[in-house]
């Protein structure tokens, strides 16, 4: 017997990540967004949830994944970082799913770059792997910003 | 899950024994001035016990010991075997800080820490042994002492024993009436508040929504429900507003210590008066005027009030008297710290601020006193002949007077040479709302806090390409006669605009907006492509990605929903490499003081109906305002305007003035130049309004009628000087109330 966790699942260009149910506040349609003058370019914007100001931090920037299409709209999903609530642009949300766990694993040594320092660990489903991402190392842009140019769209 | 439990049990004790032990330094305080009771014996002794007993309780052993010798100590006095002493005194204040050390050391590092605390315990032991003679006897015979409290041989009194009532009535732990106000106040998260404050806010957006959707409608009961709901969320916003504040005390309660320990270590004698300790102020100004405060009464203490001798020898009681006194005025806090000292030796500031070039001997010669008091805040400035390890190190008073600045208040300083010196300080109550003007850039729109905000200057396609001109480069607008270095909003914060470039535009022949901002005592120009409104906006934070941003001081939520950034206009300014950083301030400081010592002045240019043109002072001028006359309102027989959720009355000035009886309907918009005085405002309703020029005027008394107070010539025409009390006097006389202050006339 083995223990289960809730994962509340999204996608980004193709690649199916998870992020643990309790740390997730709550999922949310894209909103239209204040543009923050001299931010790094993975911060897409502030939007307002309910008189919170929320970053909204752009995934696929953030894992240096090629850019969405234009007129693709993301979603957001909020997770509760140590300092106060983030937004993860995704571009489709996925279900919540229960995951026992003996099926999970350090990532394997092949992932490289900005993926082996964000995803803490992979689930092996079996249609899919499903890349466990750890969210305060994603919400924490320090020496983020300046690694990253802008990724080949 | 036990460790969180742990956790939390710590965090309670933490809070509870830090206020216990700043209740237990003012106790000893009172006592050592020979003013405790019995019953203060009794709560210091409560406060230590109860630590004792909590700290026990989850296991943290050292605190336990500690808190142990010194709880066997006040367990004598308070059975009254013992007589408290100055000399204990002051070991028990050693003894809090070593447990208030301790309380640090677990709160940082969750440990207790490794500091041997055994020569202060010692000294405590010692004070238990050695009691003094008289009443050891005394109590010696006696082996129960829940009996008849003895009273202490009147014949014998120990000679350094401060009077105490001993009234042994010694329930040791029973029950006492209890007088704490725990029953009536919970302890809240700071954070829970915050987020209810956000929802009252995002509540009155929704409200304002249903309001402006249902004022179409016929529907008696909607119309009903939308008018209750309107007046719950006020209602509900303006209690929740109030749960954040807390008083002026919880920052004050830390000063009669200071007080005491400086005092002692100058030999200096001090009593420490405070009023108003209840007036209340929202919880981040409190966080933000804690430090200047502290500097302040230091420095009172340290350069203000004299030793015994000099204060003898000067014919003054020998204990100098520091006051503290908080109250609310016209929305504002006022904070004033007077002391009955030295005051303000003005020969000697002026010396030193020539000895530092920062005036020549010719400036320093023609200041004023009020200026003299001013040039104690320029930087590096200290007149303390030597430096103490108290204050006098020439950091501070510029410090002081930043922060207080940066949190939109202002500090004034008033001294009498031998009376003493009085420091004025004025806050706003709250900071989480504060007053801005909107503007867009880039399409983005933008707030800008109304205290860094002077002027706005708009330039129309032809003055555009004259006035602004480019050195090097960089471009430089001339207000009245002064280079006004220029920033665009857009290129800094690399916005598409339609006010692409600074030369492109003003060729293209668009208007340009120049809005003038203040930092750090210097003017720049921030070029904007729109000017929108000015706004009162609730100031949130921005998370922690955006923190690096210096150019953001925090973000609101606007009308619609959407969210704005608040610009940090120091931040800006040092991006834009408007003002270079900390660069020649002391020389910023003596042109304005130069400044200042001649007699220009700027003016307000309008015209009022009639042909001649008219003039006030700006430093009257609260406002300028537009009103459309169908805002118009009447208050029985007064024309009136809502502004700011206030009720603004209007004068037409015209109509009193002479030679124009026929009070002509004025333009549409209305011109409205708003005055305030003691915390009321007023409307003055006039026809145009022309331009600020900045000038050195004489004016000529004349016999230009009611309402004129006389007349110059500016920009080489006959202006008209309005007088302003005047005029609002003939049309409402309970204006000023009892005091009018014909000082506040200037001219």
């Amino acid at each position: 017997m083995s223990d289960t966790k809730q994962f509340c699942t999204f996608f980004v260009n193709g690649l199916f990540f998870g992020v643990e149910v309790l740390k997730v506040q709550e999922v949310i349609r894209y909103q239209e967004m204040t543009r923050v003058p001299l931010a790094p370019s993975m911060i897409e914007g502030l939007i307002n949830l309910r008189g919170q100001i929320v970053t909204a931090i752009d995934l696929r920037r953030r894992l240096e994944l090629p850019l969405r299409q234009p007129g693709q709209l993301p979603m957001n999903v909020v997770v509760r970082a140590e300092d106060g609530a983030v937004s993860l642009l995704v571009d489709e949300i996925g279900d919540v799913v229960e995951i026992q766990d003996d099926i999970y694993e350090r990532p394997p040594e092949t992932l490289q770059g900005v993926a082996r320092e964000l995803v803490q660990g992979v689930y092996k489903l079996k249609h899919r792997l499903l890349l466990i991402l750890d969210t305060e190392k994603t919400v924490n842009l320090t020496g983020a910003a300046s690694r990253v140019a802008d990724p080949v769209p | 899950m036990n460790d969180q439990l742990q956790q939390q049990l710590i965090k309670d004790l933490l809070i509870e024994s830090l206020e216990g032990l700043d209740a237990f330094d003012r106790e000893m305080l009172a006592l050592e001035k020979g003013e405790g009771s019995a019953e203060t014996v009794n709560n210091v002794f409560r406060i230590i016990h109860t630590l004792k007993g909590s700290s026990g309780c989850i296991g943290l052993n050292k605190m336990e010991s500690v808190a142990h010798v010194g709880e066997s100590l006040l367990s004598l006095v308070r059975d009254g075997k013992l007589a408290i002493t100055p000399a204990m005194i002051t070991v028990l204040l050693e003894y809090s800080d070593a447990l208030k050390e301790i309380l640090r050391c677990l709160e940082q590092t969750g440990q207790q820490g490794a500091k041997d605390y055994s020569p202060l315990l010692q000294k405590l032991q010692q004070l238990q042994n050695t009691e003094p003679e008289s009443v050891k006897s005394a109590t010696a015979g006696f082996g129960l002492f829940e009996e008849e409290p003895e009273p202490v041989p009147a014949a014998q009194p120990p000679p350094e024993t401060i009077p105490l009532p001993v009234k042994t009535a010694v329930e040791k732990e029973a029950a006492r009436p209890v007088t704490s106000v725990s029953d009536s106040a919970i302890r809240v998260d700071v954070g829970q508040l915050d987020k209810l404050m956000n929802l009252v806010g995002e509540l009155v957006l929704a409200r304002n929504q249903i309001i402006q959707f249902t004022s179409g409608s016929q529907e008696p009961s909607l119309l009903n429900a939308a008018q209750r709901i309107n007046t719950i969320t006020t209602e509900l916003q303006e209690s929740v507003m109030k749960t954040r504040m807390q008083p002026i005390g919880n920052v004050w309660a830390k000063f009669p210590r200071i007080v005491h320990d400086m005092a002692q270590e100058l030999g200096k004698e001090v009593q420490l008066v405070m009023e108003g300790k209840e007036t209340d102020l929202d919880r981040t100004i409190i966080e933000a005027i804690k430090d200047p405060l502290t500097h302040l009464v230091r420095n009172a203490i340290d350069h203000g009030i004299e030793t015994p001798e000099v204060r003898r020898a000067a014919g003054k009681p020998e204990q100098g008297q520091l006051t503290l006194r908080a109250f609310h005025e016209g929305g504002q806090v006022n904070i004033e710290i007077m002391d009955n000292g030295l005051g303000i030796n003005i020969a000697k500031v002026k010396a030193k601020a020539v000895q530092r070039s920062l005036l020549t001997p010719d400036q320093a010669a023609r200041l004023t006193e009020r200026e003299v008091f001013n040039l104690i805040f320029l930087p590096g400035f200290s007149t303390a002949d030597k430096v103490t390890n108290l204050s006098g190190r020439g950091v501070g008073m510029d410090v002081v007077k930043t922060n207080i600045e940066k949190i939109g208040g202002s500090v004034d300083v008033l001294s009498e040479a031998g009376q003493g010196t009085t420091l004025k300080i004025k806050i706003p109550l709250t900071l989480a709302i504060i007053p801005a003007l909107v503007v867009t850039s880039g399409g983005e729109r933008f707030a800008i806090p109304q205290v860094s905000l002077l002027e706005l200057v708009r330039l129309e396609a032809g003055q555009a390409r004259e006035g602004i001109e480019l050195l090097y480069g960089a471009p430089i607008y001339r207000l009245r006669g002064q280079l006004l270095p220029l920033a665009y909003l857009n290129r800094e914060f690399r916005l598409d605009s339609k006010a692409e470039d600074s030369a492109a535009c003003a060729k293209a022949g668009a208007v340009v907006n120049i809005v003038v901002l203040q930092a750090d005592g210097r003017q720049f120009g921030m070029v904007v492509d729109e000017i929108n409104d000015t706004e009162e906006i609730v100031v949130k934070p921005l998370g922690k990605q955006l923190k690096g941003i210096t150019c953001f001081a925090g973000a609101t939520i606007m009308g619609d929903g959407r969210v704005a950034l608040i610009l940090d206009v120091l931040g800006l300014a040092q991006h834009a490499n408007v003002i270079a950083e900390v660069h020649d301030r002391g020389l910023a400081g003596k042109n304005k003081v130069a400044e200042k010592a001649d007699e220009r002045q700027t003016l307000l240019l309008f015209n009022a109906g009639r042909n001649a043109p008219m003039a006030i002072p700006l430093s009257m001028v609260a406002r300028l305002e537009e009103f459309p006359r169908s805002q118009l309102e009447r208050s029985g027989n007064q024309e009136v305007v809502q502004y700011r959720g206030q009720i603004l009355p209007l004068i037409q000035i015209s109509s009193h003035l002479p030679g124009s009886g026929d009070a002509a309907p004025s333009a549409d918009p209305m011109q409205v130049v708003v005055y305030s005085e003691a915390g009321r405002s007023v409307g003055l309703i006039v026809g145009k309004i022309n331009d600020i020029v900045h000038e050195a005027v004489t004016v000529k008394r004349n016999s230009g009628g009611a309402g004129i107070l006389g007349s110059a010539v500016v920009q080489d025409k006959v202006t008209d000087f309005l007088d302003v009390p005047g005029i609002i006097r003939a049309a409402d006389p309970s204006f000023y109330g009892e005091t009018i202050n014909p000082a506040k006339q200037t001219l």
